[in-house]
C-alpha cells in the first residue's frame, strides 16, 4: 500500500535513510554451542540438551564449522575479520530464551567494515556492511493454534542454532535499494554455501531501521524499527508505507517516536508495538564460559581458501569463456546448482554456445509455459548437452529437437531417456550427410533404381556398396543398410505405411519432399508414442 | 553514594526481581559497598594490562583459539535428551511443548 502523491508533493522534499539487520542461519549440522541437531521440522523439543535448555552448570563448546561459515560469509561480504572477537551475554527475559541471556557478540564482533555492490537505476552502488557477528538463535513461541488455552507453547529445537547477524550501514536510500541489497546478499550467501537463506524456514530474517529527513540535511531523523517481515517484497512494501507515514507525521507538525513497528502484509501497514517505552538495556558483558575467539593469519588464510566463485565473477567468466550473452549468463547463474550443471554440460558439449542457446530458446519458453522453475525442468543440463551435440553433429534436425523437447515435457522425462525411447531418431533432412549421399546414389543410378523399385531385391547390396564407397567407408553400415531400403517412390498423403523397426501401421498426413520427411499418425495397433515426423527413408510398404 | 534507590529499582526491574522496601535498602547498601571497592581497584595502573574476562584467557597459545572448538558432528559431544527428560523439570508442559503463561509484550 503506497500513497500516491502528486509530483510536487512533500515526499520529494524528504529522503529516506534505511539500514537493514539481517539474521542468517548457518548451514551447520549441529548447534553453535552443543551437539544437538539443527534439522528443521523435527518434532518439538527433541533436539535439546542441558546446554541449549539453559540448565544450570551446562557449558558451551563452540562449533568450529559455525566459525568457519561465519568468517567465510564475512569475507565474501568484504569485511575485515578481527583477529580476536569476544562472545558476550545479551541479557533479557523471554520464555523462548531459557538461559535469560543470548550469547552474541558486542563490542568485539567477528568482522567489520565490508560492503556489497548493489544494482540501482543509476548503476551499481556500494552498500556498506558495518559488522558481521556470531550469535545463537532463541527457541520458538507458539501463541496461536491452541484454542481456549491461556498458555504459550515453547519449542526449544531452535534454541542455540548458529546465526550471523549482518548489519548494514544506513546507506540504503530507497525501498527498491533495500530489496536489491537483500537479493544480492542472499545470492552471495547461498553461493558461498554458508546458508540456504530459506525465509519460510526462518533461515533468513530481516529487520529494517528507517527514518526520513529533509533533503540536504546531514543529521538523521528519528528512526523506527520494522520487525517480523517475512519476504523481500513485504520489506519493500513496508518501507514504502513507513516512509509515507513518517513524512505525513512530520508534515502535520508531529514528531516521529523511536519505536518498534510490525508490518501487516494484508493491510500493507505498519503498527506500533507500543511495548518498549524504556530503551533496551541488555547489560552486555563478556561471556565468561567462552574464550575470546582468535583467528590468526594462518586460520584466516585457510578459511579464505574455501571461498567459492561469486555470482558476479561467475557471470563474467561464463560470458568470456563460453561466449554467451549477459541475459543467458544471468538466467544460468540464478542458482549455483544450475550454474554448475551448465558449466559441466558446456564443457562436455562440443559447442557451449549451442548449449546456452538451447537453454534460452528452447528450454526457458517451455518451462514458462508449464509454470516450472528451471530447477524442476524435466530436461537437465546433461540432457541439453546431449541434444546440443546431436544437433551439432547433424544427427538430428532443429525441428526434431523441438519435437523431442515437447515429448520430454509431455512425459516429464529427461532428454536422453526420450531420445532412447524414440529409438534414437536420426535426422532425415538434407543436412544429414549420409542421407544426402543415399539420395545422390539413387539419382546417379536411375536404371538400377527402377529395377530395385520393380522388386529386384538383389540390387539392395549394390546400393549399399555404392553408398559405402561414396562415403569413403566412413558411414555406419547398419545405417546405410536401412537407409538404402528406399522404396522408390515418394508416399502421398493418405498412404498407409510402416516404419522400419516399428510395429503397426501409420497414415501419412503430409510430406515434405525437400527435406525427405513425412508426418504420420499412428493407426490402430501402432505405437502411438512414436514421433510424428519420420524420414521418408524409413517408411516402408506403401 | 554511587547508586540511588531509583537505580536499584531499575536494575531490579531488568532482572525481573520484586524487592520489598527492606530488601531494596539492603541492596542499595551492598551495591554501594561493592562500587566503593571497585573505586579502590580503579586506582590501580592498568594501562599495560590486557583485559581478562575469562580465567583461561591468558592460556591461549599462539594458535587459533578455535583449536579448542568442536567438530560439527551430531551427538558428537553429547546426545540430545529424550523429550520426556527435556520437559521433566519444567513447571508446566503438555508432553510436547513447554507451556508458559501467555506471553504479553511488556
Amino acid at each position: 500500500m503506497v500513497f500516491k502523491l502528486p509530483p510536487d508533493a512533500p515526499h520529494l522534499q524528504y529522503e529516506p535513510v534505511i539500514g537493514l539487520e539481517v539474521h542468517v542461519q548457518l548451514l551447520t549440522a549441529t548447534k553453535i554451542f552443543c551437539s544437538c541437531s539443527t534439522r528443521f521440522g523435527d518434532p518439538p523439543n527433541t533436539n535439546t540438551c542441558p546446554v541449549c535448555l539453559g540448565l544450570p552448570g551446562a557449558l558451551p563448546v563452540l562449533n568450529r564449522k559455525a566459525v568457519e561459515f561465519a568468517a567465510l560469509a564475512a569475507m565474501v561480504l568484504g569485511c575485515r575479520i578481527n583477529e580476536t572477537s569476544v562472545f558476550a551475554r545479551k541479557n533479557y527475559f523471554y520464555p523462548d530464551l531459557p538461559k535469560g541471556f543470548q550469547i552474541s557478540q558486542y563490542d568485539k564482533p567477528l568482522a567489520e567494515s565490508g560492503g556489497i555492490e548493489v544494482p540501482t537505476s543509476q548503476g551499481n552502488k556500494k552498500i556498506g556492511i558495518t559488522r558481521v557477528h556470531l550469535e545463537e538463535d532463541a527457541g520458538k513461541s507458539l501463541h496461536d493454534g491452541f484454542a481456549g488455552s491461556d498458555t504459550t507453547a515453547i519449542d526449544l529445537n531452535r534454541s542455540g542454532v548458529p546465526l550471523i547477524e549482518i548489519v548494514s550501514e544506513p546507506d540504503i536510500a530507497s525501498p527498491q535499494e533495500a530489496y536489491e541489497y537483500l537479493n544480492r546478499l542472499k545470492e552471495i550467501l547461498v553461493y558461498t554455501g554458508v546458508s540456504d537463506c530459506n525465509m519460510e524456514e526462518g533461515s533468513l530474517r530481516c529487520d529494517a531501521n528507517i527514518s526520513v529527513r529533509p533533503r540536504g540535511q546531514t543529521t538523521f531523523g528519528t528512526k523506527a524499527e520494522i520487525k517480523n517481515i517475512n519476504s523481500f517484497r513485504f520489506i519493500r512494501d513496508a518501507l514504502e508505507y513507513e516512509i509515507s507515514r513518517q513524512i505525513e507525521v512530520l508534515e502535520a507538525g508531529g514528531t516521529i517516536t523511536q519505536e518498534t513497528r510490525l508490518y501487516n502484509p494484508d493491510e500493507g501497514k505498519t503498527y506500533s508495538m507500543r511495548s518498549k517505552e524504556q530503551a533496551h538495556d541488555y547489560r552486555y558483558f563478556p561471556e565468561p564460559d567462552l574464550l575470546p575467539l582468535l583467528l590468526n593469519a594462518k586460520r584466516r588464510a585457510e578459511i579464505q581458501s574455501m571461498q567459492p566463485e561469486l555470482p558476479e565473477a561467475l557471470r563474467n567468466r561464463l560470458i568470456a569463456e563460453h561466449g554467451i550473452s549477459a541475459q543467458d549468463a544471468a538466467v544460468l547463474t540464478s542458482n549455483k546448482m544450475l550454474a554448475d550443471q551448465f558449466e559441466r554440460a558446456a564443457k562436455a558439449a562440443k559447442n557451449p554456445k549451442r548449449v546456452a542457446g538451447l537453454v534460452q530458446n528452447e528450454l526457458m519458453g517451455r518451462l514458462k509455459a508449464k509454470g516450472l522453475a528451471i530447477e524442476h525442468s524435466p530436461i537437465t543440463m546433461d540432457g541439453v548437452a546431449l541434444s546440443a551435440d546431436l544437433v551439432e553433429s547433424g544427427a538430428i534436425s532443429g525441428k526434431m529437437l523441438k519435437d523431442l523437447y515437447d515429448l520430454c515435457f509431455e512425459r516429464s522425462q529427461d532428454f536422453p531417456d526420450v531420445y532412447e525411447q524414440t529409438g534414437r531418431p536420426q535426422q532425415s533432412s538434407d543436412t544429414s550427410a549420409l542421407e544426402k549421399i543415399v539420395r545422390e546414389v539413387f539419382a546417379a543410378n536411375p536404371k538400377q533404381r527402377e529395377q530395385y523399385r520393380g522388386g529386384k531385391e538383389t540390387l539392395h547390396a549394390f546400393f549399399v556398396g555404392q553408398v559405402m564407397k561414396a562415403s569413403k567407408g566412413q558411414a555406419n553400415p547398419q545405417l546405410v543398410n536401412r537407409l538404402t531400403r528406399y522404396p522408390g517412390r515418394v508416399p502421398a498423403t493418405g498412404d498407409k505405411v510402416e516404419i522400419e523397426g516399428r510395429t503397426g501401421q501409420f497414415e501419412v498426413v503430409s510430406v515434405d519432399e525437400e527435406h525427405w520427411q513425412a508426418e504420420v499418425r499412428p493407426l490402430a495397433g501402432a505405437d502411438a508414442s512414436e514421433l510424428a515426423l519420420w524420414s521418408l527413408l524409413r517408411l516402408v510398404a506403401y | 553514594m554511587k547508586v540511588t534507590e531509583k537505580e536499584v529499582a531499575h536494575v531490579a526491574g531488568l532482572a525481573n526481581l520484586e524487592l520489598t522496601a527492606e530488601e531494596s535498602a539492603r541492596m542499595l547498601h551492598d551495591l554501594n559497598a561493592i562500587l566503593s571497592y571497585i573505586d579502590r581497584l580503579n586506582q590501580m595502573e592498568t594501562a599495560n594490562v590486557q583485559p581478562l574476562a575469562q580465567a583461561p584467557g591468558l592460556m591461549i597459545p599462539g594458535e587459533a583459539a578455535d583449536d579448542c572448538a568442536r567438530d560439527d558432528i551430531e551427538g558428537g559431544l553429547r546426545k540430545s535428551l529424550p523429550r520426556e527428560e527435556a520437559l521433566e523439570n519444567a513447571p508446566a508442559s503438555d508432553g510436547t511443548f513447554f507451556r508458559v503463561p501467555k506471553v504479553i509484550e511488556r
